[in-house]
């Protein structure tokens, strides 16, 4: 039983890193681009909904609704002005725009917010929990973080596959030349994509400041979780994610039940497993 | 008729005759610095001479190899670690610890390099830093080495290194002066040592094998070059170097822990951002990045968090409009080099 407990919590855990995973994975799968300020951008909307919290003296939810279209404005401007410019052949410059960006978010956000440690203050419900019986019981926050990572995952999927604009993300993922012949303004197309993955990680946001204490400093950490999920689950493929996600939560919480000092170094362990054993992932969709 | 239109393989190594020797002059003046500089000054040229050592590790792997790694302090740390170990645990003199840990740090790099190898171009990049992180999480269990908190080298280690009773008599200083100064002159070595390293493996056949697969890794592997074994060979050596720096640094420290020693940000975003400034994948650029570098440091340091928004930003800026650096603008500019790695086609004049 004790071990079932584990596992839930795991899976629970796992629901956290698809969220982060999932607009990396978005970006990831249409331009190839890997944004390694993805993590601190992230932590960038979740003092954008404290500060929603604090100043205005709104919950934390409709805190996070005001911040999704900020954020994915912000993204748009972010690809459109800066990222697009990168892209190319060559693969040192949107690597190392976006390392800069990481050092230039993690730092700016230190000198608006200190180093101190935040949270989101939700009330009763974050502690709540459901009662399974057997000593087992689910924590309400958890289950909600699964429930949204299920949903965005099921969003994108349905955006991807059943719209025009999807349409659009696929046929530049496929085939850029092609796209640009068929008049799809790949510049724009790739701006939206970030705007989107901007969205999801104010989504990722809102779970992380509920269920833990953040601070300017937690990007890269997040960033790496966020890349390891989108490994495991295969290129391009959004389901993969949520399961490359799951696979990490799992890892850390079995480590961290075995020895406390194991938790991220289980994660890691895991995930060099997956790259030596299945180099492109479990589910991939699309060739790198 | 026929040998006047035969081309002519050439790389342009007369004019660089006057470089080399005035490089060797340089070398000398810097070894006998010591002699009349204060000890500030030399703790300061220590640091630009061990950042001056890992932009060029780093511009070989990143800028002649293409493989973007931001997980050298994965190397760094552990030659740190080593040379503790080594000094404490094995009681081995420090100047012997840090030429033995680099080449342990090497033989940790080749089942490295099979793990990170399968990730191609940017998931190379995160890969390699997950590697650094997993030597971070588990140099923290070894207790006998501090645990996550560190330790320090005993002064046991420091004050009898090899040649410190030598420096005291000949300089007149104190032991902590003439560790710094045995130091300094490791660091002067590796300093000196990277930029010929990355020049004679451009100048061999690996280098040619190198700028082919740089150029297009399909025409190079149908020519029978063997890319992954070049890499790995490029991987394993810059791994030797920086282990060998890692240790030097934390020999000069004197002080380790896993948060510091496995740094991302003071191993591997300082140092990209040395060899970004100055020229990827010339050799010249980093030797410009790091004097930009030292002067952006002493001057901005104090202003902490601004400092780092400088810099970020500048690589960026620089990333964007100057691509190839302040050398690499400099030098298409004038059309000048300072080591001749390119080998150039030369149509004889009649």
């Amino acid at each position: 039983m004790l071990w079932l407990g584990t596992i839930i919590e795991g899976v629970l855990l796992g629901g956290l890193y698809a969220l982060f995973a999932a607009g990396l994975s978005l970006v990831f799968g249409i331009m190839r681009l890997v944004n390694l300020a993805h993590g601190d951008l992230i932590v960038l909307a979740a003092f954008t909904i404290l500060s929603l919290t604090t100043w205005l003296g709104f919950d934390p939810f409709l805190a996070a609704l005001l911040a999704m279209p900020v954020m994915f404005a912000a993204g748009f401007a972010l690809q459109y002005v800066l990222l697009n410019r990168t892209l190319g052949r060559d693969l040192l410059p949107p690597l190392l725009v976006t390392f800069g960006l990481s050092i230039v978010i993690q730092n700016g956000l230190l000198e608006a917010f200190t180093a101190d440690s935040r949270r989101l203050r939700l009330g009763a419900i974050e502690t709540a929990s459901i009662d399974l019986g057997g000593n087992l019981a689910i924590g309400v926050m958890p289950l909600l973080t699964l429930g949204s990572a299920v949903a965005v995952i099921l969003l994108l999927n349905l955006l991807f596959y059943r719209t025009a604009l999807g349409r659009a993300f696929r046929a530049t993922s496929d085939d850029l030349e092609i796209a640009q012949l068929m008049g799809i303004d790949h510049h724009r197309i790739y701006a939206i994509a970030t705007g989107i993955a901007m969205l999801v990680a104010t989504i990722a946001a809102l779970y992380l400041g509920i269920r833990a204490n953040f601070d300017p400093t937690i990007g890269p950490a997040r960033l790496i979780y966020a890349f390891e999920a989108v490994i495991i689950g295969g290129l391009g493929s959004l389901w993969g994610t949520l399961a490359g996600g799951v696979i990490i939560g799992l890892a850390q919480t079995v480590g961290a039940k075995i020895n406390p000092e194991w938790q991220i170094l289980a994660g890691h362990i895991a995930f060099l497993a997956v790259v030596v054993l299945r180099p492109r992932g479990l589910f991939p969709r699309a060739l790198d | 008729m026929m040998e006047s239109t035969r081309y002519r393989l050439a790389s342009n190594i007369r004019a660089s005759a006057f470089l080399a020797f005035s490089s060797i002059v340089l070398v000398l003046m810097l070894a006998a610095l010591p002699a009349v500089a204060g000890r500030g000054l030399i703790q300061d040229l220590i640091f630009v001479f061990y950042m001056l050592a890992l932009a060029q590790c780093w511009n070989l792997l990143a800028g002649y190899a293409g493989l973007v790694s931001v997980g050298q302090q994965a190397f760094v740390g552990l030659g740190g670690y080593l040379l503790f170990a080594l000094t404490i645990g094995a009681g081995i003199d420090p100047i012997a610890a840090v030429l033995l840990s680099g080449l342990i740090a090497a033989l940790f790099a080749v089942p490295t390099a099979f793990v990170v190898f399968r990730l191609r171009g940017p998931y190379f990049a995160i890969g390699s830093w997950v590697v650094a992180e997993v030597y971070r999480l588990v140099f923290a269990q070894f207790k006998q080495l501090g645990g996550g908190t560190g330790t320090s080298l005993p002064p046991s280690v420091t004050n009898e290194i090899f040649g410190i009773e030598w420096v005291k008599a000949a300089i007149a200083v104190r032991s902590p002066a003439a560790r710094d100064i045995i130091t300094y002159w490791i660091a002067l070595a590796l300093a000196a040592g990277t930029p010929l390293l990355v020049y004679f493996v451009l100048r061999s056949r690996h280098g040619l094998a190198l700028f082919a697969i740089r150029d297009s890794e399909a025409t190079a592997e149908s020519a029978g070059v063997d890319s992954f074994r070049t890499k790995l060979g490029v991987y394993v050596l810059v791994a030797a170097a920086t282990g060998m720096i890692g240790a030097l640094i934390y020999l000069q420290k004197a002080r380790i822990s896993p948060d510091a020693a496995f740094s991302v940000l003071d191993w591997s975003a300082y140092v990209i951002f040395v060899v970004i400034i100055g020229g990827v994948g010339t050799i010249e650029g980093p030797i410009i990045g790091v004097i930009v570098f030292y002067a952006l440091q002493h001057y901005l340091a104090d202003f902490g968090t601004w400092y780092l928004i400088l810099l970020g930003a500048l690589a960026i800026v620089t990333m964007l409009f100057a691509p190839k650096g302040i050398w690499g603008y400099v030098s298409q500019r004038y059309g000048v080099a300072l080591f001749p790695v390119r080998r150039m086609l030369i149509r004889p004049h009649e």
